[in-house]
């Protein structure tokens, strides 16, 4: 294919500025899909996304405008990925930055922007929702321009939903966003991208030819693995599957090589010819480093190899998820995995759940501390239950981020109270116009983790935004809170927190388990504790009552079966020194939400 | 009992029709099929009938409902006709106290009948009230004395406790009303909430554990101090007035359940019917089964359905099934080797059965 004729992008957006809708309408106006067959956010293909309205995974789409090629390369739209997001962008040579006409420029938005920016790559600005009562296109565009510094006058007017502009803003793309360079008769070099699993058709990737040409049936070479594959199937999305026989440099499409093993497709891949190899692989992508960590366990302990197939599974769509095998007194045998941030956690323990049909027990979310102890040696510890005993640590420091909330002025001081109440430490406050505010501030991760982000929209209506980026370690004054069940510690339960907080992690804790835990054949404390000081306490009090009253009209297997009932859930239960406690207890104790 | 009835063999009777529904009752009773009475009572009379060929001698006899005393009582005694009941048999039947009348009890005398059970629940109307329940308690008195003046020898009263709004000093005066009136025989029930019931659906009227298990022990204070003895977990009797019927599920001993949602015991076969009155009908009428479900359990579930069964009653079990966990929950019984459930321990008795060896 004329290399001229290709044009690669991403568009850049903030979550709900209509890049699923955006999508929408570039796939019916270029007649790749009809407007009869339209389903409403085609490109969001994946049920959890469809139900969050978060694009997660990067999917790309082929189609065709005026006598070009356009490849659509989705980037997802959350603050924790911006790991996809760069993913994608290598693909591209250009981006559409698509901003809200009633909003302005989000902070991660911006992020993703000066990503592409570094990248030398072309931006297209677009404000969309220009139907919207509330659009103020002007003042935005001029926004963009003391931003980004790209002129307002090249920023377009669109409305994805009515359609208005958008065969407009195709004719941009083409005129402005540079074609792919490459040659088509050099040895092939491929950049995989993306892959996911199909329980049909093996590993599914998502590839970028940047030299050579690729075909069916060829023999393949992954460059960084070794693993030779044959090319079984190569195709593009339009969006429907479309098998091709060729795909040259530019293209972008699938390839499916009869790959079993998850890991042997990566992200970041090279894919060449065994017949005529390249000398060298494409630049890959550093592996993302994950920030936020928890164990997870299955509720049935018999599950634990399913587990962990499912994890293989999902890490080939994911590479940004670790994880590693680790035991817990409480929960049994499980997994320590790492993750962006919190969104991206909820997000993979959904997917298990619902793709793989797992029932999971998530710990409470951790961030990695760096611990020195008296004899002067450090280990990082991203499990609260690993830390040593606290007579020995002379030090805890706790990795710090750089945020940036961008807000509407209005909302300031707001902003300002809960980063502060959040240990930040104000680093300066830029005006991007007289209404908006972009705060920026030096605050822990594990402040940020727990619920900053929720905290922040709801105290602003929605409008903040936040982009953050890792500053390193700082020692603080951190204190290992322990849970005991009847005097036992339950590892499950134990969490590093800032020595203002202890007291309160420690009082709700008991009094969720005071909830949640059936009454037993005993009195039951549950305790909170900072080493051997005891900051909290309740009781579950031994049950008095637990008899079937009676037994109607000689129905005594009624009664027979209640009690197998009873005695089954009993072995359901999880036994915390001699304490019976139910998974469900752990599952709501440790949920993040209340 | 008299020496020549060795084999114990009861007979239990479903009539499930009542005035209004209780609404924490979930047991197979109508309010609005009072058109069926007699084609179900006609039917149970052909069941009694076809069965009689190769029954035992009957050695107790349960009527319960529903509300028995409902339905006209010479088509219910009818149905008895059809019976081969021993002389001396105990012979039950369940009363609404409002429903009681001399006439009526008269036609169950003759019948045979010398045990009444009445469903009192509470002696305070604003207990009553809170059950769903509208009979006066002045009803249960007179009751009572109708109950006693055509002869019946053998009388229960039913309580339940937990009600919504019951204060303790409530059911001081529910226990000591009843045992007032001198009943050979008492038993109280903690109120369930058994799902299906509107009673299910209204959280806030569920009973709580400690308050059940307060009253619990004050009912087995008061009741034990006025002479009459626990014999399993809700129930208490005067010497020699234990329910023979009633002893027979919790001994595995064996009867014949007729009419709807009826439960059998025959030759280790547990078996039940169906649970509406037209499909019933419609069975009998087609000389059709009317068995609904029924199961045999290998010898060793048998065996510890057993254990579970005597860990209630006053006999107990043998010392050895007893886990030690729960070994605090229990003491020595009148039989030699056996331990039963302290008061404290009935009141757990499923942490007990479950944990039976």
């Amino acid at each position: 294919m004329d290399l001229t004729r290709i044009r690669n992008f991403s568009i850049i957006a903030h979550i709900d500025h209509g890049k699923s809708t955006l999508s929408d309408r570039i796939l019916e106006i270029t007649g790749a899909v009809d407007a009869r067959s339209m389903r409403a956010q085609y490109l969001d293909s994946m049920e959890l996304e469809r139900e969050r309205g978060i694009t997660i995974k990067a999917q790309n789409v082929r189609v065709n405008w005026k006598g070009h090629v356009l490849h659509l390369i989705d980037t997802p739209g959350h603050v924790d990925f911006g790991y996809e997001v760069s993913r994608s962008l290598a693909a591209c040579e250009g981006v559409v930055l698509l901003v809200d006409a009633a909003q302005g420029i989000e902070a991660q938005t911006l992020a993703n922007c000066y990503l592409a920016i570094e990248n030398d790559m072309e931006i297209v600005p677009v404000l969309n929702k220009i139907d919207l009562p509330a659009a103020d296109p002007d003042l935005y565009a001029s926004e963009i321009e003391n931003v980004l510094g790209l002129p307002a006058d090249a920023v377009l007017h669109i409305s994805a939903k009515t359609g208005d502009g958008v065969a407009e803003l195709l004719d941009a793309i083409v005129e402005r966003i540079p074609p792919p360079k490459g040659d088509a008769d050099a040895p092939l070099q491929a950049l995989i991208f993306d892959s996911y699993f199909d329980k049909y058709r093996g590993v599914v990737s998502s590839m970028r030819v940047v030299n050579g040409r690729i075909r069916t049936n060829e023999k393949l070479r992954f460059m960084q693995t070794g693993g030779t594959h044959d090319a079984e199937e190569i195709g593009v999305r339009s969006p429907a599957i479309t098998p091709v026989n060729e795909l040259g440099p530019g293209e972008v499409g699938y390839l499916i090589a009869s790959i079993k093993d998850v890991a042997q497709a990566k992200s970041g891949e090279t894919v060449t010819t065994v017949r005529n190899p390249a000398e060298q692989s494409l630049d890959g992508y550093a592996d993302p480093k994950p920030m936020v960590f928890c164990g997870l366990y299955p509720v049935d302990g018999d599950e634990y190899p399913d587990l962990r197939e499912a994890l293989q599974k999902l890490k080939l769509n994911d590479a940004s998820v670790t994880f590693e095998p680790e035991t817990s007194g409480a929960l049994g045998f499980g997994f320590r995995c790492g993750f962006l941030g919190l969104l991206h956690m909820e997000i993979v323990r959904e997917r298990l759940e619902r793709e793989f049909t797992l029932s999971l027990i998530a710990t409470a979310p951790s961030v990695a501390y760096k611990v020195t102890t008296d004899d002067g040696s450090t280990m990082v510890i991203d499990n609260p239950s690993e830390l040593p005993d606290m007579g020995t640590v002379e030090t805890i420091e706790e990795p710090m981020l750089r945020i940036g909330v961008l807000t509407p002025s209005n909302y300031t001081g707001t902003v300002m109270e809960l980063c502060q109440g959040r240990r930040g430490k104000m680093i300066r406050m830029e005006y991007l116009s007289p209404e908006r505010v972009e705060l920026h501030y030096e605050i822990p991760l594990a402040e940020v983790v727990t619920d900053f982000f929720d905290q922040l929209k709801s105290r602003t209506q929605g409008y903040a935004s936040l982009d953050y980026e890792p500053a390193g370690y700082q020692a603080g004054k951190l204190v290992k809170v322990d849970v005991l069940l009847n005097g036992e510690p339950v590892d499950a339960f134990s969490t590093i927190v800032h020595s203002d907080a202890a007291y309160e992690y420690g009082r709700r804790m008991a009094e969720k388990l005071q909830e949640l835990i059936p009454r037993q054949m005993f009195d039951v404390p549950i305790q909170a504790a900072i080493g051997g000081r005891i900051i909290a306490r309740e009781t579950v009090k031994a049950k008095r009552k637990d008899v079937l009253a009676k037994c109607y009209g000689g129905d005594i297997t009624r009664k027979r079966k209640l009690l197998e009932q009873q005695k089954k859930g009993k072995k359901k239960m999880k036994a915390i020194g001699r304490v019976e406690v139910p998974n469900e207890a752990f599952v709501s104790a440790l949920r993040l939400d209340d | 009992m008299t020496a020549e009835a060795t084999q114990k063999f009861g007979v239990y009777l479903h009539v499930p029709f009542c005035v209004r529904r209780c609404d924490y009752c979930s047991f197979a009773t109508w309010t609005d099929r009072g058109h069926l009475i007699d084609e179900y009572l006609a039917a149970c009379r052909t069941q009694a009938r076809t069965a009689s060929t190769n029954l035992p001698d009957i050695t107790s006899v349960f009527i319960g409902g529903g509300t028995p005393n409902l339905v006209p009582a010479d088509t219910l005694m009818s149905i008895f006709r059809e019976l081969p009941i021993a002389p001396t048999a105990e012979f039950t039947v369940e009363c609404n106290p409002d429903l009681v009348d001399g006439q009526q009890m008269e036609t169950y005398v003759a019948a045979g009948v010398n045990r009444v059970s009445l469903g009192v629940q509470s002696m305070v109307p604003h207990v009553l009230t809170s059950l769903g329940r509208d009979h006066n308690p002045r009803n249960v008195h007179e009751a009572v004395q109708t109950i006693r003046e055509a002869g019946i020898a053998h009388l229960n009263l039913d309580l339940i406790y937990g009600a919504k709004g019951e204060s303790i000093s409530d059911w001081k005066t529910s226990v000591e009303s009843a045992l007032a009136l001198r009943p050979e025989h008492l038993s109280t029930y903690a109120l369930t909430v058994e799902p299906g019931t509107p009673l299910a659906d209204d959280r806030d009227r569920h009973p709580e554990d400690d308050d059940q298990a307060d009253k619990y022990l004050l009912a087995d204070e008061l009741i034990s101090s006025a002479g009459l003895a626990n014999y399993e977990i809700s129930n208490w009797a005067q010497p020699g007035e234990h329910c023979q019927h009633n002893m027979l599920y919790w001994t595995q001993g064996e009867y014949l359940g007729l009419g709807v949602a009826a439960h059998s015991h025959l030759a280790q076969r547990r078996f039940w019917s169906m649970r509406t009155p037209e499909r019933f009908i419609k069975a009998i009428t087609e000389g059709s089964s009317v068995e609904a479900g029924a199961e045999k359990l290998d010898p060793d579930a048998w065996a510890l359905e057993g254990r579970q069964l005597a860990i209630r009653t006053s006999e107990g079990v043998l010392e050895e099934f007893v886990s030690d966990e729960v070994q605090h929950l229990t003491e020595s019984s009148e039989v030699a080797g056996k331990v039963k459930l302290t008061v404290e321990g009935r009141l757990l008795a499923n942490e007990v059965s479950i944990r039976l060896q």
